[in-house]
């Protein structure tokens, strides 16, 4: 999300879920969203079905939104720059873009044009693989829109340009005036329910709650006195993928890991392993005993969303209630008893009669957050930006001005993936999320329904490519790549492009995140999942 | 320009262009119009005629959901002309299922119920015969259809297709015999369908069932709590149905974002809350390379309370690294990285929003 806050000032979705319905044109890149986000699809799906609106699909994969778009492009994986470049190039050549907003609310726009000029959609068919006529088409079809949606998720940031897809992504929207009005806007979907909040919460190496800069002594100071220490710490943290690299040169000696599964999450996961084992503090808080917690030198247990209460704030920036339904399960514990539990061990005494308490004091330190309370929260839930008791919270962002004041293009070229298929590795490796289980699983596999719908990790393979390899639907496959390899049953689907295999990653047993690539985006530090080189065959 | 208005019961009102008159009603506070294929959000059929009001000037009785309000309108939504007519739609419904309160899901909240005894019509005399054959399918995990209570009001299959769009039943074979089916009808497992559960929600009788909260006791032995979803970044708001501690079901609530809508992991997906692979105690593992051994709580937080100290106090609190959770509520991720920051010193502080 940093590509975003850099263009826009904010990282977070710029408009709302509802507005989808509403849109004139709603461009998917990089979102498997009738499996990821099926209720934003169905939104989608009504828009593209029932409101007669235009729906581009930009994926290599046939997924199911492409059913209901007017127009599918089936780029090469990790060419999304150089595709979104040469719709830049289309709309500025034909003087598709708004004039007046890029001169009153943008900067740098003579950089962009510069650089976009050579994606012609005949140069940026030889990268992508999509026909020249169909970038044109897509091109036309979004700049002619009145309100423009984008549309995308981890496909995007999953790359090691992700913070350049997403600014890319960015310049598009800006270009053609679809940024601050309803219906528009860049719109990155949060994949688990609230990551958006332990973002806005300072869940971060670099800010307190409400993206107040750790480096800013200003901020500081105002932390520290709200929370009554001398003073913290002015550096900036490592990020999580950094962290754990990190404990084999000695950088990091303990861990507290609250309801987190690097151990099958982390990209090149058996590296995160071996890291954790040589920690001399291994602290895991979790509902179940995950893959992670069986390393841990302490397992909390913790309660469920349903034993507590509490806030989530939802990829569209609204701030819900989470309301306690039954008692805590076994002699676990919500989350932040536990915590406070630890710091009044510690000498720095946290006594909160409830979340509540602990909810005022969030809107005292954060701006944003400011004007909600749980008494509102009563009557559904607020957007923020929300500063004060009167504001009734914010639909889209970015209304007149942005949040950085101007919106700001930034020239990008692209890139090829940090591993690219060859001889040895022959194949395009793509991993993912299916609709019927979630993350690592240690939920959805722990629901009798959707473990019957989806039972065990299947390598989504083309039908080219199974007669290439001799595959049948149901065969047993080796998969490889440079760092490891899994045995999963192969599936031969019409979703898959040839050359291309898609591996979901929720499956201990068979874990995709064995054979990804640990290389990061420099800046967000964000694996890069969506592409490897990889071969199979049959085990 | 005067706004356009019709007459309701004897009052005046203004209405919006377009609007049904349902619709009309429904804002000027009249929620007496009885309605059993109508569902919010989708296509006005008109097809169970439950919803029949008269019209001045109007030849029949019309379907209040369906018909459009237009100016100087007078309509009536009560009277004994359409009691009678109500009434015969109820006979009618009834008569073509085996209606059995007494053992079905429904009971205490189908609106065929309801609307039943509102009506005082008993299951009539010539109703089939109970030995009769009904489609029942039982062959997944999460929903089973019943079809000797469906009134073929078709809102499953608007559900679907128009407030889910996922496009996997229709009405089928057209005529007497017609009943919704799932592609070439097949059972749902073995169809397009997706389980997102729209179809039970918009069911209004016991004909379509979350199989999980079946003989889990009755709707008013439940108590509804409105939540959030805990599994993807939509946050849809859910009605958990609790019964004597445990969760008996969950359902889309009537709030933004999702206005009714879940998906298969929000509707069927709570099974893990009170699976028994949860963890009931604090786990400690006293030496490197000894067990993980259940323990006190006070054991467990002393150890990590000291532990920490030890590690701080011997590298320093830049060594240390706490990471908050993409799962966890904000008022605990807030709390996590008030403690890194603020208790032991140290900034390495993230969570999993990039995977
Ligand atoms: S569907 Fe309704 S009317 Fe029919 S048996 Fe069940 S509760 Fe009674
Ligand atoms: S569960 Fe969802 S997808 Fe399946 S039939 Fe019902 S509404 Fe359609
Ligand atoms: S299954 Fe339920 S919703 Fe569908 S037609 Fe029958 S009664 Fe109506
Ligand atoms: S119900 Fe489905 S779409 Fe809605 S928040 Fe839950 S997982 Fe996401
Ligand atoms: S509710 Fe109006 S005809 Fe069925």
């Amino acid at each position: 999300m940093a590509g975003l806050a850099a263009s826009f000032g904010s990282g977070a979705m710029t408009n709302s879920i509802g507005e989808l319905e509403n849109t004139d044109c709603i461009l998917v890149i990089g979102s498997n969203t009738n499996e990821n986000h099926p209720v934003i699809a169905a939104r989608i799906k009504r828009a593209a079905r029932l409101k007669n609106k235009d729906l581009i699909v930009i994926d290599p994969r046939k997924q199911d939104l492409v059913k209901f778009s007017r127009l599918w492009l089936r780029q090469v994986p990790g060419t999304d720059i150089a595709l979104v470049n040469a719709m830049m190039q289309v709309i500025i050549a034909e003087k598709l873009y708004d004039e007046a907003y890029v001169t009153e609310r943008t900067e740098n726009f003579e950089a962009l044009k510069e650089t976009v000029a050579k994606y012609t959609p005949e140069y940026a068919e030889k990268i992508t693989g999509v026909p020249a006529a169909q970038i044109i088409e897509a091109a036309r079809i979004y700049a002619k829109a009145k309100a423009g949606s984008i549309v995308y998720c981890m496909g995007i940031t999953q790359h090691t340009v992700g913070t350049d897809n997403v600014k890319t992504l960015a310049n598009l929207a800006m270009l053609c005036g679809n940024v601050g009005i309803e219906g528009g806007g860049v719109n990155p979907l949060r994949g688990q329910n609230n990551v958006q909040g332990a973002c806005d919460m300072g869940g971060l190496p670099n800010v307190f709650s409400g993206y107040q800069a750790v480096t800013d002594p200003a901020n500081r100071e105002k932390m520290a006195k709200a929370w009554g220490v001398e003073n913290l710490p002015d550096w900036v943290g490592m990020t999580m993928t950094d962290m754990l690299p990190a404990i084999s040169k000695g950088g990091i000696k303990a861990l507290y890991i609250m309801g987190e599964n690097p151990a099958l999450t982390d990209p090149d996961a058996d590296h995160a392993i071996k890291a954790m084992q040589q920690l001399e503090l291994l602290v895991v808080q979790d509902i179940f005993l995950t893959e992670t917690g069986k390393l841990a030198d302490v397992v909390l247990p913790a309660s469920s969303f349903a034993e507590k209460d509490g806030t989530f704030s939802n990829t569209e920036r609204r701030v819900s209630r989470v309301r306690q339904a039954i008692h805590p399960v076994g002699q676990s514990r919500p989350d932040w008893q536990i915590v406070c539990e630890i710091s009044n061990r510690l000498g720095y005494p946290m006594n909160y009669a409830n979340p509540e308490a602990i909810f005022e004091e969030i809107r005292l330190v954060t701006p944003s957050y400011a004007g909600i309370s749980y008494k509102r929260l009563e009557s559904g839930g607020l957007q923020w930006p929300c500063p004060n008791e009167e504001h009734p919270g914010t639909v889209y962002l970015h209304k007149d001005w942005f949040a950085k004041g101007k919106g700001t293009f930034f020239a990008i070229d692209h890139k090829d993936p940090a591993e690219m298929p060859d001889a040895e590795y022959p194949l395009y490796l793509t991993t993912g999320r299916l609709l019927y289980q979630y993350h690592s699983g240690t939920m959805s596999r722990r629901a009798v329904g959707l473990t019957e719908k989806a039972p065990e990790c299947l390598v989504e393979l083309s039908p080219e490519d199974a007669a290439k390899y001799g595959v049948a639907s149901g065969d047993q496959l080796r998969v490889r790549t440079r760092r490891g390899q899994i045995t999963a049953k192969a599936h031969i689907s019409h979703k898959a492009v040839a050359g291309t295999i898609f591996i979901p990653f929720h499956f201990a047993e068979a874990s995709a995140n064995k054979l990804t690539n640990a290389a990061l985006d420099p800046v967000s530090k964000i694996p890069e999942y969506k592409v490897c080189a990889v071969q199979i065959e049959k085990a | 320009m005067s706004k356009a208005t019709l007459n309701l019961d004897g009052m005046t009102v203004e209405f919006q262009p377009g609007q049904t008159i349902l619709e009309v009603a429904r804002s000027h506070g009249i929620f007496t119009i009885p309605t059993l294929c109508f569902l919010k959000d989708t296509t006005a059929t008109g097809s169970c005629r439950m919803c029949m009001v008269e019209v001045e000037k109007a030849r029949t009785l019309l379907p209040a959901c369906a018909t459009v309000a237009a100016p100087g309108m007078a309509i009536k939504t009560e009277s004994p002309r359409i009691d009678v007519a109500r009434k015969m739609v109820l006979e009618l419904v009834l008569s073509s299922g085996n209606h059995n309160c007494l053992v079905c899901e429904a009971n205490g909240e189908c609106e065929l119920q309801a609307l039943a005894y509102r009506y005082q019509v008993p299951t009539p005399s010539f109703a089939n015969p109970p030995d009769t054959k009904y489609y029942y399918e039982s062959d997944n995990s999460m929903i089973v259809r019943d079809f000797s209570k469906c009134i073929m009001c078709g809102r499953c299959v608007r559900g679907c297709n128009e407030r889910q769009v996922n496009q996997a039943i229709s009405i089928g074979y057209r005529g007497s015999h017609n009943k919704i089916v799932a592609k070439a009808d097949n059972p749902y497992i073995n169809s397009d369908c997706v389980f997102c559960g729209e179809c039970v929600q918009s069911c209004p009788v016991g004909a379509l069932l979350d199989k999980n909260s079946m003989h889990q006791g009755r709707s008013w032995e439940r108590h509804q709590v409105r939540t959030t979803c805990p599994y993807c970044g939509v946050g849809c708001q859910i009605d958990l149905h609790v019964k004597g501690g445990h969760i008996v079901k969950a359902m889309g609530a009537h709030a933004l974002p999702n206005e009714g809508r879940l998906c298969v992991k929000g509707r069927f997906g709570m099974g893990f809350v009170q699976h028994p692979d949860r963890l009931k105690t604090p786990l400690l593992r006293k030496k490197k390379g000894g067990e993980l051994e259940e323990a006190t709580w006070d054991e467990a937080l002393d150890f990590v309370a000291a532990r920490l100290k030890e590690v701080k106090e011997k590298h320093g609190p830049e060594k240390i690294g706490g990471w908050c959770s993409a799962r966890a509520t904000n008022e605990e991720d807030y709390l996590m990285q008030k403690l890194m920051r603020a208790v032991i010193g140290t900034n390495h502080v993230d969570h999993c929003a990039r995977l």
